[in-house]
């Protein structure tokens, strides 16, 4: 039982990172029905902000976080504008292709500013572990966890609650009955892109935070997992992002905890298949059907 | 009010209108009737700048609006209710009210004319926390025209609003449709429903595959023979 609590535990901080990486995901699928590659790769550019921030401005952790979120948001809005949007009408297969152009882009110029080797990611949050009855939680861990979830709140806000948030739900099931409200809707893409960006980079500080080491290509098999979580919590919705992301994340750790490490990507994948015989929507998605 | 002028719009190769010209004037109910792909929804869009045109003038109020996008047409005074309503079917009635009045910052004029669309409209004021999509299609319909009416526009294109709906329904949205123009909207109104577009219409433009055939009063057409044969029954 105690193992399974600890499993469970760092499965958590692992699947914060996860969420916060599915949800730029299923955003942007939300609004341009693209499945964006590159997005792994902002989260990697999030990890480096960081650790330029930290180790070589000497920044402290909360001021590095909001500068790595600033600086994705506004890379990721750049993306967009440079790469995606001239292909708005385009096939989409023609936008995937481009993504993962703009991946490979992002992996080889970070390679080529940074180095291709490991950095080590100072350590600029306090790490003590506390003991509760036999389980090992970490500040960091805490730390984690927190801010994560206090993030995916001021996200459902601004989702819910704000004008911006309203124009993305809108743009997302009808852009042009959106265009017809007034609405603008490269501006509120170019929002979505934002806001999902700055997640990515969260998750990049939030990692380098916790792993302690980051690399230019760290964000391939995070950003695919992540790409999992959001089509198993049903791709387009932000609370099965969310859900989708802890899922994995758990799975992972217990299948490490439990069983071996080397099995632990395979099984992520397995519940990608099984997920998309059993409910291709998602756990949380509607099979959508046509009105006519 | 509203002039267009040898209005032209392609669907690549397509020509969907070939110089179409017509007026709407001040306070007016203008129908504008023709069978299915004669063009009629491509003309309101075009109005709405959702498509690109390809020759020829809109002008409203004197100012030209040939060349303004979407967001500019409305914030000038012209609402659409689109055709199938496209309501936002994962939102509130209330969300989607809002929604109408999207450009609009005077928050106790919003206040007001949300009241006023709930009383205009008393079933979406019971239904104001239901999502949209629960609704059945008369109040679809009625939260389209209320959701249109918070832009507060100076004038309303209506794009068949008798679709799909019994004809008592019809009826009601109808007496809705003079009632608002009674109080000050200018309606371009599209139908299939000839019969009652013209009955309610202070004049009417029949379109055929992408030009105007014919105009007049609502009551020349509605009495005309070739009208009764094509779009009448009889």
């Amino acid at each position: 039982m105690t193992q399974f609590l600890q499993q469970l535990i760092n499965g958590l901080s692992l699947g914060s990172i996860y969420a916060l990486i599915a949800l730029g995901y299923t955003m942007v699928y939300g609004i341009i029905k693209l499945i964006n590659f590159a997005h792994g790769d902002i989260y990697m550019l999030g990890a480096y902000i960081g650790f330029i921030c930290t180790a070589q401005l000497g920044m402290g952790f909360f001021s590095a976080l909001i500068t790595a979120m600033a600086l994705c948001a506004l890379i990721g809005v750049v993306i967009e504008r440079i790469a995606y949007k001239p292909l708005r009408n385009a096939t989409r297969i023609t936008a995937l292709i481009t993504a993962i152009g703009v991946s490979y882009f992002l992996e080889a110029s970070t390679q080529k500013v940074m180095g291709t080797g490991v950095k080590t990611f100072p350590q600029v949050l306090a790490n003590q572990k506390i003991m509760l009855g036999g389980v090992m939680i970490t500040t960091q861990q805490i730390a984690i966890f927190v801010i994560t979830i206090v993030l995916m709140l001021l996200l459902q806000y601004i989702v819910r609650k704000t004008k911006v948030g309203r124009a993305m739900r809108a743009v997302s099931v009808d852009a042009d009955a959106a265009r017809l409200m007034g609405v603008n809707v490269d501006m509120t893409i170019s929002y979505t892109f934002a806001i999902g960006s700055a997640l990515a980079g969260a998750a990049g500080v939030l990692v380098g935070l916790y792993y302690n080491s980051i690399n230019p290509l760290m964000g391939m098999l995070p950003g695919v997992k992540a790409f999992i979580a959001a089509v198993f919590g049903g791709i387009g919705i932000i609370p099965g992002a969310m859900f989708g992301g802890f899922f994995i994340g758990i799975v992972e750790t217990l299948v490490s905890g439990y069983g071996s490490s080397l099995y632990k990507d395979a099984v992520v994948y397995i519940i990608l298949i099984i997920i998309l015989v059993v409910k291709p929507a998602g756990l949380l998605g509607k099979n959508v059907k046509e009105k006519v | 009010m509203l002039k267009i002028t040898d209005l032209s719009v392609h669907y690549g190769v397509i020509q969907a209108l070939k110089g179409v010209s017509l007026e709407v004037r001040e306070k007016e109910i203008v129908a504008l009737i023709g069978a299915n792909g004669a063009g009629k929804t491509t003309l309101l869009h075009a109005i709405s700048g959702l498509l690109k045109k390809s020759g020829g003038e809109i002008e409203f109020l004197g100012q030209p609006m040939t060349k303004k996008n979407a967001r500019d047409i409305v914030k000038a005074g012209i609402t659409q209710v689109p055709e199938g309503r496209r309501i936002f079917p994962d939102m509130s009635v209330a969300e989607n009210l809002q929604m109408g009045a999207y450009l609009r910052k005077d928050k106790a004029g919003i206040e007001r004319d949300l009241e006023s669309v709930y009383q205009r409209f008393p079933r979406l004021a019971e239904r104001k926390k239901q999502l949209a999509g629960t609704l059945s299609g008369g109040e679809q319909q009625m939260l389209a025209m209320g959701r249109a009416l918070m832009a507060k526009p100076k004038l309303l294109l209506l794009d068949e609003p008798s679709m799909g709906l019994s004809p008592l329904l019809v009826k009601e949205i109808f007496s809705i449709i003079q009632d608002i123009n009674a109080q000050g909207t200018t309606v371009l109104l599209v139908e299939q429903n000839a019969k009652m577009a013209l009955g309610i219409a202070d004049r009417a433009y029949v379109l055929e595959t992408g030009s105007v055939v014919l105009s007049g009063t609502g009551a020349e057409l509605a009495a005309s023979e070739d009208i009764k044969k094509a779009y009448l029954g009889g």
